[in-house]
């Protein structure tokens, strides 16, 4: 096993020429008959949960925040638990798109379209809630330093002033990156459409790009700077995400080791949520010859290894907790692991601990259904660890007489199963109306693997047929 | 004809002709001359005596003004339009303005290298004549196209027809205006 993969045949399967993989992923939008009965449940089933969140913010915003089971001592419950689950699923889009391209891993040009619309509708989900948890949404511009007659400046010196700034550009940097590399996919289905509407649509989407090679030269340029941008700005955000906690004085969130632990738990829970979508997805779109058991292999490969990180986080958290002598540092660790909420800290190390574990078995990470019920082990870990660092950590503070104990109320439950329809219900969404591989980018790849590039720096021995990938190990070409 | 010539275009089948002949092309003298592709080939674009580094340029100079207004914005807000003494702090605390100046260099930067890439291209331009080549609409497809524009000094019609057929093109026509 080298550290250091070859860029082969694998990436795709099957005899395919460029007709045939723009064909094959076009046609998914452009023949409407094509989505199959699971398509309808997953996107019925998001639409009916989606109307439970509107019905949750609507009763929230009549009687006000004391519906959900948030109080003092604990002031930040499921609304901050969900809202940080939702934006750490978003960063696998941004790493899959930014990070690997600066690398040149070849392997993310079929997953990184819908990982980055992942990205996006986590992010909407994400938003909602310290926006909700303001309890009046509608003032929510007083964040934002305008000029006002109230005299009022927001204080730059506060996290969750960051925060604001830090998710506010996340989003917007996120919606530009998806958009760019979607304008030549988009003009390819106005050149193929026949449908006069989506041609209509289609044309105006893609703005007249009309693939000139000084066109290609210039959107490569800007590609690879919005890459550069967005890989400092996705470990910013949840390094500022983090010191919402970090900065405060309370045990359990004052921890240096925060924002690199939380940036890889980001990716950890995000490539779970990549694998929830890409397994069956695949399967249902026919789409193996492009998601390849390789590009399971390596997405699982590292959820692997960014869970090995966090929970290398969740010793260290132990050990300075000991370490410090700190009597409430201390008195925290033990109410973690054995205080009221002893259960959801085992969980806990089982989810992100434990059943990662089984990753190292290649046999396991082929196996589909084994690996689809680990990532919602991931996932549910994930959402286990933000419960026990931000609401365990509040419920026994400093002074015995405030301690409390928190439960939530049906309406946080309503509001996170809410936005799990929200993003279920975009998601499907937009497998229908929008290209969910990135067809330019396979076409390249293709080109990379067979063409003249494969040729360059090394004894073309293997002499593919040009335009179609047949069974040629090209050797290590990493470009 | 009643319309005035466009340009004369080409068409290949794969990419290698295209850079093959983008290159030859080039070296015949044209300099006004586009190769079309429905993905980016390495090295047209240089092929054709195209390098341009005004994106990189905008996005930087976008990133530099998004970082000097967003850390002025904040010195501005609590140093000196409303001084607010926040824990005994000095009030231009710098360190703690880093993090929302450098979200915003973030986001200027990107809107540079966004708008900078449309602006320079030219687009948004839904109508071009060269949507008028025949069968262009594969080059967003599977097929690829170089053309020679009319506005060329070297551009005549049978001469360059001619030699573009010389190339091995799977097919060579006239795009009118």
């Amino acid at each position: 096993m080298s550290a250091r993969e070859k860029l082969n045949d694998d990436l795709i399967l099957g005899k395919h020429t460029y007709r045939s993989i723009n064909d094959k992923v076009n046609n998914v939008v452009l023949n409407q008959n094509s989505h199959s009965i699971p398509w309808a449940v997953c996107f019925a089933v998001g639409f009916m949960l989606l109307q439970l969140m509107g019905l949750a913010i609507l009763w929230l915003l009549y009687r006000g925040i004391g519906i959900w089971g948030v109080n003092n001592p604990v002031m930040w419950g499921w609304d901050i638990i969900n809202f940080v689950w939702w934006i750490g699923i978003g960063h696998a889009g941004t790493l899959i798109s930014a990070i690997l391209l600066l690398l040149k891993q070849s392997w993310r040009n079929s997953i990184n379209r819908f990982a980055e619309a992942m990205t996006l509708f986590a992010v909407s989900c994400a938003g909602l809630f310290p926006l909700l948890h303001t309890g009046r949404p509608y003032l929510a511009y007083w964040m934002f330093p305008y000029p006002n007659i109230l005299a009022m400046t927001p204080n730059f010196r506060s996290p969750l002033l960051w925060d604001v700034f830090a998710i506010s550009t996340y989003a917007t940097v996120s919606a530009v990156f998806w958009f760019l590399g979607l304008i030549p996919d988009l003009a390819s289905l106005r050149d193929r459409s026949k449908n006069p509407i989506f041609r209509f649509l289609f044309g105006m989407l893609a703005m007249g790009w009309r693939g000139a090679a000084s066109h290609w030269q210039r959107y490569e340029s800007a590609y690879i700077m919005l890459a550069g941008l967005s890989t400092p700005l996705v470990l910013s955000v949840h390094s500022i995400v983090s010191f919402d906690f970090a900065v405060s004085n309370l045990p359990g969130w004052h921890v240096t080791l925060f924002p690199p632990y939380f940036v890889a738990g980001a990716v950890y829970a995000g490539f779970a949520m990549v694998l929830t979508l890409a397994i069956p997805v695949r399967a249902w779109y026919n789409m193996k010859d492009f998601i390849t058991m390789r590009h399971i292999d390596w997405m699982a490969k590292v959820m692997l290894a960014t869970g090995l990180i966090v929970f290398y986080g969740y010793l260290c958290e132990a050990f300075f907790s000991w370490y410090s002598g700190n009597i409430y540092e201390r008195s925290m660790l033990y109410y973690r692991a054995f205080g009221p909420y002893a259960l959801a800290y085992w969980m806990l190390i089982l989810c992100n601990g434990v059943i990662p574990q089984f990753l190292w078995f290649p046999k396991i990470r082929t196996n589909l259904v084994a690996l689809f019920i680990i990532c919602q082990f991931v996932s549910l870990g994930m959402w286990l660890e933000r419960f026990v660092i931000i609401s365990v950590s509040l419920h026994r503070d400093f002074l015995p007489s405030s301690w409390g104990f928190y439960t939530p109320t049906i309406w946080d439950v309503a509001m996170f199963l809410g936005t799990i329809g929200q993003f279920t219900f975009l998601m499907f969404g937009f497998l229908r109306v929008l290209p969910m591989i990135n067809n330019f980018e396979m076409k390249e790849l293709l080109y990379r693997m067979t063409g003249r590039g494969h040729h360059h720096g090394h004894n073309a021995a293997h002499h593919a047929e040009p335009a179609l990938a047949g069974h040629t190990a090209a050797d290590g070409e990493e470009h | 004809m009643s319309q005035p010539i466009y340009a004369i275009v080409a068409e290949f089948e794969d990419p290698d002709d295209l850079l093959e002949a983008a290159e030859r092309v080039y070296a015949e003298g044209y300099r006004k001359v586009e190769a079309y592709s429905p993905f980016p080939v390495h090295g047209l674009a240089e092929a054709i005596g195209c390098d341009d580094s005004k994106v990189r340029w905008t996005c930087f100079l976008a990133g530099v003004t998004g970082a000097v207004v967003g850390m002025g914005m904040e010195v501005f807000c609590l140093a000196i339009d409303y001084p607010l003494n926040i824990g005994g702090r000095p009030l231009i605390s710098w360190p703690q303005f880093i993090p929302v100046a450098y979200e915003l260099t973030i986001l200027c930067a990107s809107f540079g290298a966004a708008l900078g890439m449309l602006g320079f291209n030219g687009l948004p331009r839904p109508h071009h004549p060269i949507f008028n080549a025949k069968n262009f609409e594969r080059a967003s497809q599977d097929r690829f196209f170089i053309g020679v524009e009319a506005v060329d000094p070297k551009f005549d019609l049978e001469a360059t027809d001619a030699f573009l057929r010389s190339l091995g093109a799977a097919e060579v026509s006239v795009v009118e205006e």
